[in-house]
């Protein structure tokens, strides 16, 4: 009787064809698992298949499948390695775990579908590589990216960090607005310009600096400053955008304009050694105008050419804004909405506030009145209501 | 007691401190003790009218006081108040 459990035959892991895996699938609540290697879940896996390396199994199969009770169908290649791997499963105490006869290459021989990384050419794959790897992106994550267009209003303190590493990460189409040139006074701060640029506007020298680090960012030169006659029609192309203006009027008329188009806006903003930065999704959550309801008066708002920034709190927010973009472009993890985060550099202290829709918000509020077609673009004074 | 936590705009009005402890029963009140200690700080907080100018957002530790009572908004031992001014700086 003492023996009774050892002395049990083993019942064999149960096989399933790939048909019958693509029936559960669909039904849901399946759990999928592929058991090969990195290399080879890149170039093409099941949709939803979450990768778990042979050699590897014992330590990460249950952040992959957590549920040990749950429908769990696990494939490789050609079957063989998802047997084993599924008898090591159930040695750990998964109970209802299934491996896919014949592997992927059955799969794909009966013309069911996978995720590819066709979309992509080799010196892609290979860039992008330390991307495709995570999970939470994956091949068809940096095809997202690849196609996503961000508009950065300013290529400055916050522009110049968060547009290098949106073009470092393969943001696909990345439009720039800002109307001045470079400065020498810029350079402690603005590292995608350089000494050599110096004179140069500043789209013209950020377009260079990213055509050099990515040659798939398409870059888009808008030199002007925004105003209400141009701000719709530029705005609307894009599917984020990322405010690092330098002045009240720009962000208030960004917000407006936003909210209209429902356009998510990652907004930062910098100051001496402190930084702020929060995301405003449209309807989701506030916008600018509930959280700061009216401009504060010009001996409470001085600016960075007056008082002076660090230029690595700078670099800090606008890293801190690429990751809210990159974030709204995926779909993944939860962005700063309803939530402002305060950056101390001195103390190096982060401190979150909540941020609440306003119900009475002239611009998002359920009683903001509904702006006729015929008077889009009409926007008050913008200039004249941050002077007053 | 409670810690109010100073913007580096009104940090000139306070002598350069970033946090001042700050007795009161209520938001209105540690704000009040502010202003008195540190004069200066007063046309920038309070309007004439004696109310939060609208451009001065206040939270009791992560909550925006719009939302809660307002300067009535109660304060605890060891809670923070927080004063932040919009900034434009990019």
């Amino acid at each position: 009787m003492a023996n009774g459990a050892d002395t049990k035959v083993k019942a064999p892991v149960e096989e399933i064809e790939p048909f019958e895996a693509a029936q559960e699938i669909e039904g849901g609540d399946v759990i999928l698992i592929d058991t090969r290697e990195p290399h080879e879940y890149q170039e093409a896996h099941l949709e939803n298949g979450k990768l778990v390396p042979p050699g590897l199994l014992g330590d990460e199969i249950a952040t992959a499948a957590p549920d040990k009770s749950a429908r769990t169908i696990i494939y490789c290649r050609s079957g063989n390695r998802s047997y084993k791997a599924a008898e090591q499963m159930e040695r750990l105490g998964y109970t209802d775990v299934a491996s896919m006869a014949g592997g992927i290459l059955a799969w794909q021989e009966q013309g069911l579908p996978v995720v590819s990384a066709s979309g992509m050419t080799a010196e892609q794959r290979d860039r992008y590589s330390r991307h495709t790897l995570l999970p939470e992106v994956g091949v068809d994550g940096q095809l997202k990216m690849l196609n996503a267009k961000v508009l950065l209003i300013g290529a400055g303190g916050l522009g110049a960090p968060t547009a290098l590493y949106l073009a470092a990460a393969g943001i696909g189409t990345l439009g720039l607005v800002d109307d001045d040139v470079v400065d020498a006074s810029n350079l402690q701060r603005q590292v995608i310009h350089n000494t050599e640029r110096i004179g140069v506007p500043k789209t013209e020298s950020a377009r260079l600096t990213i055509e050099a680090l990515n040659p798939d960012v398409d870059v888009i030169e808008h030199r002007i400053r925004l105003n209400a006659e141009n701000i719709l029609g530029i705005i609307e192309d894009y599917d984020v955008i990322v405010d690092g203006a330098d002045n009240f009027p720009t962000r208030y008329l960004l917000n407006d304009a936003s909210v209209r188009l429902r356009k998510p806006v990652v907004s930062a903003s910098i100051l001496s050694f402190d930084g702020q930065i929060s995301t405003f999704v449209p309807f989701e959550g506030p916008c600018y105008r509930c959280l700061y309801p009216t401009p504060p008066p010009p001996e409470l708002a001085p600016s960075c050419s007056t008082n002076g920034v660090l230029g690595v709190m700078a670099g800090t927010m606008g890293l801190l804004q690429a990751n809210e973009v990159l974030k709204l472009v995926l779909g993944i993890g939860e962005p700063l909405i309803g939530r402002l985060l305060l950056f101390e550099a001195l103390s190096t202290r982060f401190t979150e506030l909540k941020v609440r829709r306003d119900p009475e918000c002239p611009i998002c509020g359920p009683d903001a009145p509904q702006i006729p077609e015929s008077e889009m673009g009409q926007f008050p004074d913008y200039d004249l209501f941050c002077a007053g | 007691m409670a810690t109010v936590r100073i913007p580096p705009v009104l940090r000139p009005q306070t002598g350069g401190q970033p946090e001042i402890e700050a007795v009161g029963s209520n938001v209105g009140e540690v704000l009040r003790a502010l202003t008195t200690d540190h004069p200066a700080t007063a046309e920038q907080l309070f309007g004439e009218d004696g109310d939060l100018n609208r451009y001065v957002n206040v939270y009791l530790n992560d909550e925006d006081v719009r939302v809660l009572d307002g300067l009535e908004t109660g304060v605890k031992d060891g809670d923070t108040v927080v004063i932040l001014p919009a900034m434009a700086g990019g």
